[in-house]
């Protein structure tokens, strides 16, 4: 399925976990210390540096661009390093995630209050998801480097939704499926 | 003696950094196909299908198959005939500092545990050094990302754990970590020795080809036991479910204090980066 950012309700109500999907439009970027500023600006009643209304989050540090790219390989981090920081960014207006492995049961139930979407893109697949990235911006925390928060404008970014609003959770859901006990 | 010039040191370290995250070594590739063959689960399917997309991208187009390029493990084996004038650290060090900047790899490394400022260009790398017989100078590089090696553990067992419960240990630290180590993945485990050693027992199983077997009887049986029980756990690729959660499980052994059962396990991404060059 293809989906277009930011997120839309009707979107949103859409998709469920297991689906393959094909993501086009802005994105921000933003990993460990990123989130930990954001988070300190929300408690402080602060504005955030951009408009999170309906945005993606996606979970990663990319390498540097060669000369004559604009970003190097780019793959999602691990997700639930960034759990403590998630329901506040829900509650202010975040309707996606990309990252990869699973979330903590108090950021699912955090999804399905905030009707928002959790999605994995292929840990390790740096190159290949660098190829739908087609421009870069920093907008925030320069001096982070790598986890500078960047606008990213991506044409079909691959991913898959693990969990939606429904409670329907990919990884645990289909893990029992392939379980073989004793 | 035989004298190993320092700038064959440093120009080696920075080449191995730069190929090691851009080329996947063919028996990882063909390890990787060969799940795609036995992946019953339709998703898993397509995430094998993608990784293996993407390591073919990153060796034709030379960039990094990860963006997770790794702190960098060297295992050095110097010959006992080798003559070195040099700080042998100091000259790896420059090696990795060269091949970071000059690869455009991610510089990953903070030069302090807690207050965590990045040292901007990956070093240090951690050295590890064997003294062999011979006159050649052995150089294993291996970038290790974060995402697998945090969920790997050492725990010291009894010897009334024994075999099983060293199974037991691994299959629940692998359960544990579902799909947060990028699966499928390469299991190292070390057995015996001491609380250090076992640890890099688990690490140099890693750096053992993905074909190999070990010659040990009951590390053999365990290494194809721990396989197929890893493999019945439901993970699958990226954790999305599926057959397929690990490519191979490497044990080595090691002995050990007759009250002592200590046990590494090493877990190591898809992405399994390893070069090797002997000067």
């Amino acid at each position: 399925m293809k989906i277009t950012t930011p997120l839309t309700d009707e979107v949103i109500e859409k998709l469920r976990a297991g689906d393959e999907v094909y993501i086009t439009g802005k994105i921000y970027t933003a990993r460990d210390a990123a989130h930990k500023r954001l988070v300190e600006l929300l408690k402080n009643n602060q504005p955030l540096p951009f408009d999170i209304k309906g945005q993606i989050i996606y979970y990663v540090g990319p390498t540097p661009a060669k000369p004559g790219e604009i970003i190097g390989s780019a793959g999602p981090t691990t997700s639930k390093r960034m759990d403590p920081y998630t329901p506040m960014l829900l509650e202010a207006g975040l309707k996606g995630m990309i990252g990869k492995g699973e979330r903590s049961d108090y950021v699912k139930d955090a999804m399905v209050k905030h009707k928002a979407i959790y999605f994995a893109a292929i840990g390790g697949a740096g190159a290949l998801i660098a190829r739908t990235i087609k421009s870069v911006k920093v907008v925030a925390y320069d001096d982070l480097g790598a986890e500078a928060i960047r606008e990213l404008e991506v044409v079909d970014f691959p991913a898959f939704v693990v969990n939606d609003i429904y409670g329907n959770d990919l990884m645990l859901d289909n893990m029992s499926k392939y379980r073989m006990e004793e | 003696m035989r004298y190993i010039e320092r700038d064959l040191v440093v120009e080696a370290v920075e080449r191995l950094c730069i190929e090691a995250n851009y080329y996947i070594e063919d028996d990882v590739l063909n390890a990787l196909k060969r799940s795609r063959k036995l992946e019953t689960s339709s998703i898993g399917q397509r995430v094998l299908d993608q990784i293996i997309e993407n390591d073919l991208i990153a060796r034709n187009d030379s960039v990094p198959m990860c963006q997770d390029t790794g702190m960098v493990v060297v295992f050095l084996e110097i010959g006992n005939l080798i003559h070195i004038d040099y700080d042998i650290y100091e000259a790896i060090n420059e090696g990795v500092r060269n091949g970071y900047l000059h690869g455009y790899l991610r510089k990953s490394v903070v030069k302090h545990p807690l207050d965590r400022v990045n040292t901007g260009d990956n070093t240090p790398a951690v050295i590890h050094t064997k003294i062999v017989m011979g006159n050649s100078l052995t150089i294993t590089l291996a970038p290790k990302g974060a995402g697998s090696e945090n969920m790997s553990l050492v725990k010291m067992l009894t010897p009334a754990d024994g075999y099983e419960g060293v199974k037991k240990l691994v299959l629940d630290t692998i359960f544990d970590a579902k799909g947060k180590p990028c699966p499928p993945i390469i299991v190292g485990v070390g057995i015996g020795g001491t609380f250090e050693k076992c640890a890099m027992l688990a690490k140099e199983a890693l750096m053992r080809p993905i074909d190999d077997v070990s010659d040990d009887p009951i590390a053999r049986k365990l290494e194809e036991e721990l396989l197929e029980e890893i493999n019945r756990l439901g993970i699958g690729p990226m954790g999305f479910g599926g057959t397929q959660t690990a490519l191979a499980v490497k044990v080595n052994v090691y002995p050990c204090h007759i009250a002592s059962l200590p046990v590494a396990v090493n877990i190591q991404c898809h992405a399994a980066r390893h070069k090797k060059i002997v000067l």
